[in-house]
């Protein structure tokens, strides 16, 4: 009983970082129409920058509180790389989807490389607060304190965006947007300014999904977001592009099917496990759990 | 009389194809004009090309403003309302939030929808994409006249709709055209009996014909020549 929930709890908290990276790369599909292969290298920008930041701050604070900063700093700059990266690269690129591709790929490819050239391609331990590494007993299974921060912050983030997306305007126009943005153009709205808002959400969210990744590996490398945006690709996927709530049953069940397959299978299998889920759903329902409704 | 818009020979190519090869014709600033002609003419790529949904060259000037450059969004708040074919109302949006795309303050509660379309106000909750062919319409009609237009571009309002709702779409752009010109595009050669004061005529993507409504809807032989159909005899008288 208390490995299955050990389990659950730890597929949970995955889910939720799977959540945090797929959500900014569903938002900005299902609007944009724009497959960001680059959404990766938003993630390791975050890692980085909060990496930096909480080596930057006196060590006589505490590591809870360095860590707080790092965060805030590690969204501003997700968010400001979302906009840049928006506005120079894809804005011109709008209806060549082929080229977006390429060019987001190409980012990708670009800053691996100059995060190794300038931080070395070995991991760097990043400082972990005493609280966050931890553990409590829950119905007899010690379980990690960090996957409830996971939990909580995706919980929160998903409350947040749902909040934006129901009750502002600029909700309002990226959900038209996700279902006919030629149509919103056509009502006299520049939906151009959103996709740059969207992007730079986009990134900031990217940043966090990098921050609390980095915690959950204990490490930042230049890799890191790469291998993160292959599991939010599977998450999109099997959620539906530009569906929010889609988004975050995917991720949950993502975490949990790879968690339960890794113990009571057979170490490793989880990504396999992973693979076929994907499978399953295209198969049975090619349209993805919730279509394209945010 | 002045007018509203003006094109230019405007050509729009797709790809290969050369789809509108240089139309020129003036949209009066009062009353509705028809935008008529057989399918697959240009028609919907004339009003496309008027909001830069069509990559378009030639000279397009609201008033005495050149859009032709201008990017669709700007066209549209410069003051060219428009209601396409099919409605393309936002299916997962609400009645309410259909309208309110279009400004913060518009909604259901606007006079003039409590005014013209009566039957949307009871429907603010119901999801666009639930609402009937003829009450899209009506979705698709409020959020244009919502806002102050100089010009208002409709495309075959009354496809597919029972014959009671193209009554009822009729009157409704006969009542707006009393205050903003109307292009309209529209196969129901009644309705442009009815409705229209002027016509334009294109084939193969060139304009080949300009008058007026009645004189053209009125005469079996021009418009079994330039339309491949006419109106029954009866119809006429």
């Amino acid at each position: 009983m208390s490995d299955l929930v050990l389990v659950l709890v730890t597929g949970l908290g995955l889910g939720a970082l799977y959540f945090l990276a797929a959500s900014g790369l569903s938002l900005v599909y299902g609007l944009m129409g724009v497959l960001n292969f680059a959404h990766g290298s938003f993630m390791t920008a975050g890692a980085y920058a909060a990496w930096l930041t909480m080596d930057a701050l006196p060590g006589s604070m505490a590591v809870g509180l360095r860590l707080l900063v790092a965060a805030v700093v590690a969204v501003l700059v997700g968010a400001a790389v979302g906009v840049l990266a928006e506005a120079v690269l894809i804005r011109p690129l709008y209806r060549h989807h082929i080229q977006q591709v390429l060019v987001t790929v190409g980012l990708s490819l670009a800053s691996v490389a100059a995060v190794q050239g300038i931080w070395g391609s070995d991991p760097h331990p990043v400082a972990k607060p005493a609280l966050l590494a931890g553990t409590v007993e829950v119905l007899g299974a010690r379980l990690p304190v960090d996957r409830f921060l996971y939990l909580a912050v995706a919980l929160a983030l998903y409350g947040g965006l749902l909040a934006l997306l129901e009750r502002t305007r600029l909700g309002l126009v990226i959900r038209a947007g996700v279902e006919n943005r030629t149509m919103v153009q056509a009502l006299g709205i520049d939906v151009r300014r959103t996709f740059t808002v969207v992007f730079g959400l986009g990134g900031a969210v990217a940043a966090l999904a990098g921050v609390l990744y980095s915690q959950y590996a204990g490490t930042v490398s230049p890799l890191q977001g790469g291998s993160l945006l292959i599991y939010a690709f599977i998450v999109v996927v099997i959620g539906g592009m530009g569906s929010l709530t889609g988004t975050a049953v995917a991720a949950m069940a993502v975490g949990l099917v790879q968690q339960l397959a890794n113990y009571y299978a057979a170490s490793g299998i989880g990504d396999l496990s992973v693979v076929l889920l994907l499978a399953l759903v295209l198969l049975l329902r090619p349209s993805s759990l919730k279509g394209a409704a945010a | 009389m002045s007018s509203v818009l003006t094109l230019d020979d405007v050509h729009v190519r797709y790809g290969g194809a050369h789809v509108l090869q240089g139309v020129s014709f003036e949209v009066p600033d009062t009353g509705v004009t028809a935008l008529l002609g057989r399918n697959g003419v240009g028609k919907t790529t004339t009003l496309k090309a008027v909001l830069g949904l069509a990559p378009r060259t030639g000279g397009i000037r609201l008033r005495d403003r050149d859009i032709t450059g201008e990017p669709v969004h700007r066209v549209v708040a410069g003051g060219i309302g428009y209601v396409p074919e099919d409605r393309e109302v936002f299916g997962g949006l609400t009645v309410e939030e259909n309208l309110r795309l279009v400004g913060r303050t518009s909604g259901v509660d606007a006079p003039i929808v409590e005014e013209l379309f009566p039957d949307l106000v009871g429907r603010r909750s119901q999801r666009a994409g639930t609402l009937s062919g003829g009450q899209q319409q009506m979705v698709a009609l409020a959020r244009v006249l919502l806002r102050d237009n100089d010009l208002l571009l409709v495309d075959e309002p009354t496809k597919g709709l029972a014959p009671k709702l193209v009554t009822e779409v009729a009157d409704v752009l006969a009542r707006v055209a009393r205050t903003t010109p109307v292009l309209l595009v529209e196969q129901n050669l009644a309705l442009v009996r009815r409705i229209a004061d002027t016509v334009v005529v294109l084939d193969a993507g060139k304009v080949v014909h300009r008058g007026e409504a009645r004189a053209l809807v009125e005469d079996p032989a021009l418009t079994t020549e330039l339309l491949g159909v006419s109106m029954r005899r009866e119809e006429v008288a």
